[in-house]
């Protein structure tokens, strides 16, 4: 959800300059039509005359690009498709329309929790045997998972953000003289080599509405610690809150959240700040050295003056335990209608063809195995990938987005509000717990 | 209206049909004479149109009223006794949910202060506005500003306000103001935040103070390292560290610097090249608990402490160098959230007050006021004893319209607020519960039902208020 908001980092900016102009056109439309931009299908053509309607959350670059990647489809194919934009939520625009009877073809979902609630209803088609094989092929079978209900595939991901970075001021590090640490021990030594030399080591976005970043922090943390196995239980909820390992990973964490100098305006500072604003003070200001952000903040970083690469650098997050963390987010794509169309298009989008093209106009990631990090067109994300790929089957999905949006995507609610009281209480571990068991029991029985 | 309206004429036979009421009362009024002879003449018939046509005439307003006001009242009404899912009948828990749990108590405990002080505040700012414009030259031209912000949508009030609480005294403007003000009074302080290293031997923290952990004799010299020199507080005339200058009888001469070497490594304890001196750090020499001798660092960090006395003395640099820079009010912060958000309210809505109060302020009979002031009364006197009074049912209709309208009070806090749950009012924890994430529209319903009860008794208010003046 916000994940693929914040993705319109500048490279995609340059990249959709171009692809801009050719969208901008097929965007005054409405996004209802957008024949004349696949108008020639060069081979292929098995599905000429289909008309298949994809509904995903993209707009301006994002869109653009993702045209991209649908006219490539379309030449291949033949088949004609049209782009409606769903708005920020998603829900509320597919509810209704299948309410009616009248579902897109394929959706683009932000959240897993939003698959498992439409293949409740059973408003979902299954995948057909020949897209499986292609997701089969392509991914590690966790992805293949995270996109089944019941036991049944209906979902591809199509496209991924990664969550396991620090993203740190170059000139604040060279100053304080350290390198990027590898474990969290390092990271809270080199924190405070950063503040003997002047700096303060931190930007922490607790702001009510940007909690999330504190969940981010916490996924990290859990999954180096506590390991995958661990960390899907907790996911499904099927150990507590209060589980000792809860405990473990918010005693680390208040390592860092518990030291009020080491963050940017106190602890009072950052139950205020946004995530935006997180960036701006680290990388804007240049009040802070690090701050917590996915390979998307390099969007905010974009409005500052430090240069992605140069200036702005990222870090692995450190491991906290035997385990280094890979926490994606990512948009999963499925079929709301029976038909040939949806499933090729969807069978494309898990392609490693799909991938490579829309690794080529940035902006994306992907866990996807057939696309080599060689595909991407800029170096972060080159380097993001090698990681994710590296980590293999031990990456996992954004804990709080496979939970209960009441439970891991609210503002003011659930685990945003409990990890947030948690930083301005941060002896406080076991009230925590009993608080984030409280509001995940009543998040997961409704 | 039926009430008034059909009183003088209960005798009427077409009294049953409401539609005709109105038509009826204004002929009494105008003509009552002609109702008189039309009544006698037995032709009722020919002043109200056949119940069918009324029916008829009323259907698409009624239709619309059905559809857009009645049916989402019984529906809200009906979901507010289901569960989550809409499946099963829970009876009142979700009205019993409404009072319990941590936020939504906050809730009700915000919407309460809201109604309470909100209203209040706004109508007499409005007053006070409208009382005062009136005796200005460019009252309209003031009229206009104080009224502008109703121009401005709520939610960019809410953006805007957002940015003046900003805690941040570089973004808030508030702040900006709290800070300079403050700092205007009290100073700026040296290094806040600055301390020893947690290493070193020479020196350590005591308290907010740092002194030094060796004793030093009239002719000796002392090393003051310190770490955490925020870059901004260094002055611009700082000077790189220097060695002490050789110490005379009766002195103790030192440096107090930041070692810290750009880049890292340095040898720790020593002014290394590149390690700046910390000029203007007030130093004191103090023996046997007492303060015997006073020094401030020089550009390159040195300092001279003179006419010490005989024995041996511990450098202090006390607190007043170190202490944390302030910080501004948080605003936004638990117990200013709410008052913060009435604030940009105020600015809002006051506008509206003072329109609507300075129409009611025109409409006074000026021969009034004018009796009051050749009796004698004071200006003070006139305003309370009888420009308030005159104004009292225009100053009612304003408080009422405002609580009505502060009870739904979604925007501002929606935005300035950004989910912090210390802020929640009813209206917004209505949103959340069925949209915001909570995905239970039954509680959600059941929030928004008791809502619409606690609006009921200021609509009616205003309702007879309107009707009274109509009569």
């Amino acid at each position: 959800m916000r994940v693929s908001r914040r993705l319109m980092s500048r490279r995609v900016v340059s990249a959709a300059v171009v692809a801009g102009l050719l969208a901008s056109a097929a965007a005054c439309g409405g996004g209802d039509d957008d024949k004349g931009d696949g108008a020639a299908p060069a081979g292929g053509g098995e599905l000429k005359g289909t008309k298949i309607e994809i509904a995903a959350k993209w707009t301006g670059p994002e869109e653009a690009n993702f045209r991209k990647v649908l006219q490539a489809f379309e030449k291949k194919t033949g088949a004609t498709v049209t782009y409606a934009s769903t708005g920020e939520n998603t829900d509320a625009y597919l509810g209704p329309r299948l309410e009616a009877k009248n579902p897109p073809d394929v959706a683009v979902l932000p959240q897993p929790g939003l698959m498992q609630q439409y293949a409740d209803k059973g408003a979902l088609k299954p995948l057909a045997a020949d897209v499986v094989s292609e997701v089969d092929k392509n991914f590690s079978p966790y992805w293949k998972e995270l996109g089944s209900a019941q036991g049944k595939p209906y979902a591809v991901l199509v496209k991924a953000a990664y969550k396991s970075i620090i993203w740190y001021r170059t000139e604040a590090f060279s100053n304080a003289g350290v390198q990027p640490p590898q474990t969290f021990d390092d990271l809270v030594s080199v924190a405070g080599t950063v503040q003997d030399s002047g700096t303060t080591p931190f930007a922490l976005a607790a702001g009510a509405q940007d909690s999330w970043t504190l969940t981010d922090w916490f996924e990290n943390v859990y999954l180096s610690q506590a390991g995958p196995e661990q960390y899907d239980k907790l996911a499904k909820h099927e150990i507590k809150w209060t589980d000792p390992s809860v405990g473990t990973a918010l005693e680390t964490l208040a390592k860092i959240w518990g030291k009020p100098d080491l963050i940017s305006g106190g602890v009072a500072g950052a139950r205020q700040t946004k995530f935006d604003e997180s960036v701006t003070q680290t990388f804007g200001q240049q009040k802070a050295a690090m701050v917590y952000g996915g390979d998307f903040a390099a969007a905010n970083i974009a409005t500052t003056k430090a240069k992605v690469g140069t200036d702005a650098k990222v870090f692995p997050f450190p491991k906290a335990g035997q385990v280094a963390p890979a926490v994606l987010g990512g948009d999963i794509a499925v079929a709301l209608k029976d038909g040939k169309g949806g499933q090729e298009l969807l069978k494309f989008l898990a392609s490693s063809e799909a991938g490579k093209v829309w690794a080529g106009l940035g902006g994306y990631l992907t866990p996807n195995k057939g696309v080599a990090p060689d595909a991407y067109s800029d170096p972060v994300a080159k380097e993001l990938v090698a990681q994710i790929l590296k980590s293999g089957d031990a990456a996992r999905y954004d804990l709080s987005d496979l939970a209960p949006a009441a439970f891991g995507a609210t503002p003011g609610k659930g685990e945003w509000e409990a990890l947030r009281t948690f930083v301005q209480k941060p002896t406080d571990v076991k009230g925590t717990q009993a608080k984030l068991e409280a509001e995940a029991a009543k998040a997961y029985k409704s | 209206m039926k009430a008034e309206d059909s009183a003088p004429h209960e005798d009427v036979p077409h009294d049953k049909v409401p539609p005709a009421d109105p038509a009826g009362g204004t002929a009494a009024e105008t003509e009552p004479a002609a109702t008189g002879r039309r009544r006698g003449g037995g032709r009722a018939g020919g002043i109200a149109p056949p119940s069918w046509l009324a029916l008829f005439f009323l259907m698409p307003a009624l239709l619309l009223l059905g559809f857009l006001v009645i049916y989402p009242i019984v529906f809200s009404v009906i979901r507010s006794f289901l569960d989550a899912s809409g499946d099963s009948f829970v009876g009142l828990d979700n009205y019993t949910g409404i009072f319990q749990g941590h936020d939504n108590l906050v809730a009700v405990r915000n919407t309460a202060v809201w109604v309470v002080f909100a209203p209040t505040v706004v109508t007499i700012f409005g007053l006070l506005f409208a009382v005062l414009s009136e005796r200005i030259r460019w009252s309209t031209a003031f009229k206009l500003v104080v009224f502008m912000p109703m121009a401005v949508s709520f939610l960019a009030s809410g953006v805007i306000f957002r940015l003046v609480y900003q805690q941040d005294p570089d973004k808030g403007v508030l702040n900006a103001v709290a800070v300079g003000v403050h700092d205007t009074i009290k100073g700026g302080t040296g290094y806040p935040g600055a301390g020893p290293h947690a290493k070193t031997a020479l020196v350590r923290a005591d308290g907010g103070a740092v002194v030094t952990t060796g004793a030093f004799g009239a002719g000796q010299t002392a090393l003051v390292p310190l770490l955490r020199v925020k870059p901004e507080n260094l002055p611009k005339d700082a000077k790189p560290a220097a060695q002490p200058p050789a110490a005379k009888a009766g002195q103790v001469t030192g440096t107090v610097w930041f070692d810290f070497t750009k880049g890292g490594g340095g040898e720790l304890d020593k002014p290394n090249t590149g390690e700046s001196g910390l000029p203007g750090v007030r130093i004191e020499a103090v023996s046997g608990g007492k303060v015997v001798a006073k020094a401030t660092s020089a550009a390159d960090g040195t300092f001279t402490l003179k006419k010490l006395p005989s024995g041996s003395v511990t450098l202090r640099l006390p607190e007043d160098n170190f202490t944390a820079p302030y910080g501004g009010v948080q605003w936004l912060g638990g117990t200013l959230i709410t008052i913060s958000i009435m604030v940009a309210y105020l600015w809002v809505w006051a506008g509206f007050a003072m329109v609507l109060i300075a129409a009611g302020l025109a409409a006074i009979p000026r021969d009034a006021l004018e009796a009051a002031r050749v009796d004698g009364a004071t200006e003070g006197q006139v305003f309370r004893r009888v420009t308030i009074p005159l104004l009292a049912p225009v100053l009612v209709v304003v408080l009422v319209t405002l609580v009505i309208n502060v009870m739904k009070v979604f925007d501002l806090v929606y935005i300035i607020g950004g989910g912090d749950p210390t802020a929640g009012v009813l209206a917004l924890r209505m949103w959340t519960e069925s949209f915001g994430g909570g995905n239970d529209p039954g509680a959600g319903s059941a929030i928004a039902v008791l809502l619409l009860l606690l609006v009921v008794p200021a609509m009616l208010f205003n309702i007879r208020r309107l009707r009274q003046e109509r009569s």
